[in-house]
């Protein structure tokens, strides 16, 4: 057997990033095991996206717009970004809810690493599966709809989903503290999170139809300037520059709701310690 | 010509001089006792119930008083015993396990593992101890190989190092190896439980927490995983905290046993002193630790405790 400080260093000798990837590995493999429900999810995408993506066509034939391809546009990227959101934030917010199903809650949160580690490999899975589904999507729904791309300044768009990933990394890290806390409906209250983002976020319509007083919610939503920012680069082909103050929102949100979250998921954990929660049955 | 260090190697080199004066800082007497439990106490339930302010909640019953699960519990597990919990269902003995893996805080009292609080320094604590469940507790449609692979890497092991290991250990539980590549959930009940063993030993513990680890296997699986624990203890310098209510189980494996009933510690002794003190006269050979458990409990060790963990929030 090792000695106890052999034990003790084991942890940093492997480092951050690998304790990080152990968790990025672990769903990977999880994810190539449950192929049918990604292959079910995928579907969804799809059919989310193109039936609501015909509106704007529906729009069009009733002589509702006179900018059908704009419309076009403002829909598919509306729901393709809320493919990702959703994804991203389903992810990581069921951080505690995988490890109840599955059994494994107890072995987990019983090993030496960091909780932010955890929470950050989590969150770096759920950004790469979100990448890859919403890439999918795409490629399957453009060739329903004539849509012009050519103005469109994908850098920009990149970095735009870059930086707003981190901070719905932080909004997913904060509502993984519900199942943590409520066994039993944290996880329908984090759905409920994600579909009041929809709500106040301007996914399928822009934000000023929204009545002031649920405008205002929109303002602390990080998918509200993460849909601006990503529908400026590819509508209006913006570049970094036209972009910045937007980034710089997102940057904010990203400063304060990861490290928020984790503190918050600790609080949560602590908590959940001294009730007796963190075990397989609520 | 002169050597240049990479910063890795500096890093490690670094980490070496901190795992030798983790150990030099540890004082002898904090090796001899691996685990130190205090006066410790731990209630369930008794909060208040938010959901009774609802009206069509207020006729319900559902709601339980506090429950006391453990009671001033205190003992000590000396450095490469096997200790054994014995209690039956209900007494408190999983509680514990689930404090000592920093799962849960005691409401009183004091757990020390080789002198690190289980509370306030449970970083530490966590890197010297694994567990062995009843429920094997894996990711069911991942392979055995990708499970290893997962609880291995989270405990510092690197992939290669992990990969180097899982045959031998396995070889030893008499497990095919060639197995490892299947999902969990093709295997036994029996074969998972003996992954579950291998898996905690993978790590290499100081400490190993077993919780009824032979529970629901066959005589044969359940023969491989205790010959595999004796060997360990054997071979290495392991100190184990064994929880069973297989009463020859606990005297076949265990150097000392204590018995816990109401989540209070009733008597302590090797399995010779704890038949001395109930033989009155009779031979030795014809008290069994059955018996020896009755006279001292009070209880059988079938007879359910109903002291279940109450939930205060859904």
């Amino acid at each position: 057997m090792a000695s106890i400080g052999e034990r003790m260093v084991l942890p940093a000798r492997a480092g951050r990033t690998n304790l990080m990837w152990a968790f990025v590995e672990r769903q990977t493999n999880l994810w190539k095991r449950y192929w049918a429900w990604e292959l079910v999810w995928l579907v969804y995408g799809v059919v989310n996206t193109l039936a609501i993506t015909f509106i704007a066509k529906e729009a069009e034939q009733a002589g509702i717009t006179s900018d059908a391809s704009h419309l076009v546009l403002f829909l598919l990227l509306g729901t393709l970004v809320w493919a990702y959101l959703s994804a991203v934030l389903d992810d990581i917010s069921l951080v505690i809810t995988w490890e109840r199903w599955e059994g494994t809650i107890e072995h987990t949160l019983m090993a030496p690493v960091p909780r932010a580690l955890h929470l950050i490999g989590m969150s770096i899975f759920g950004v790469m599966h979100a990448v890859i589904r919403t890439l999918l999507i795409f490629l399957i729904a453009i060739p329903f709809f004539s849509v012009d791309l050519g103005q469109a300044d994908w850098l920009s768009a990149a970095v735009v989903l870059g930086v707003g990933s981190v901070s719905v990394a932080g909004l997913g890290i904060l509502t993984g503290v519900l199942p943590l806390l409520y066994p039993e409906r944290g996880t329908q209250m984090s759905f409920m999170i994600q579909a009041v983002v929809l709500l106040i976020s301007g996914v399928y319509y822009s934000v000023d139809v929204l009545p002031p007083w649920l405008r205002i919610f929109s303002y602390i939503s990080p998918a509200t300037y993460l849909l601006d920012g990503i529908r400026g680069a590819i509508i209006d082909g913006d570049g970094l520059v036209s972009l910045a103050d937007t980034l710089g929102i997102l940057a904010l949100f990203g400063v304060v709701l990861v490290p928020g979250g984790i503190a918050v998921f600790a609080v949560a954990e602590r908590y959940a310690k001294k009730t007796g929660q963190l075990k397989r049955q609520g | 010509m002169i050597e240049v260090e990479t910063s890795e190697e500096v890093a490690d080199a670094a980490l070496s001089r901190q795992a030798s004066m983790l150990d030099g800082g540890r004082s002898e007497e904090m090796y001899a006792n691996p685990l130190t439990a205090d006066d410790v106490s731990k209630q369930f339930g008794g909060g208040p119930d938010f959901g009774r302010l609802l009206p069509w909640k207020r006729s319900e019953n559902g709601h339980k008083g506090p429950v006391q699960v453990l009671q001033g519990v205190s003992f000590e597990i000396r450095r490469g015993e096997i200790f054994g919990l014995i209690g039956a269902n209900g007494s408190g003995k999983s509680t514990l396990i689930r404090i000592f893996s920093t799962l849960l805080l005691p409401d009183g009292g004091e757990v020390r593992i080789f002198g690190y609080d289980a509370v306030d320094e449970s970083s530490e604590v966590r890197a010297l101890i694994n567990r062995v469940s009843a429920d094997p507790s894996f990711f069911r449609n991942m392979s055995t190989l990708e499970n290893l692979l997962f609880f291995g890497r989270v405990y510092g092991l690197s992939p290669t190092e992990i990969k180097r290991r899982v045959p031998v250990i396995l070889g030893r539980l008499g497990f095919e190896v060639e197995k490892a590549r299947e999902p969990m959930s093709h295997l036994s009940r029996g074969q998972q439980q003996k992954i579950a063993v291998a898996r905690s030993f993978l790590t290499s513990p100081v400490l190993m927490l077993l919780d009824e680890p032979t529970t629901g296997l066959d005589p044969r699986s359940k023969r491989d995983v205790q010959a595999f624990i004796r060997q360990v203890q054997a071979e290495h310098d392991a100190t184990i905290l064994l929880t069973t209510h297989d009463m020859q189980e606990a005297e076949l494996l265990c150097d000392r046993i204590s018995f816990i009933a109401g989540g209070r510690i009733v008597a302590e002794g090797t399995p010779l002193e704890l038949r001395e003190r109930v033989a009155r006269g009779r031979s030795l050979d014809a008290i069994t630790m059955e018996t020896v458990f009755m006279e001292l409990t009070g209880k059988s060790i079938e007879e359910d405790e109903e002291r279940e963990e109450v939930m205060v929030h859904g």
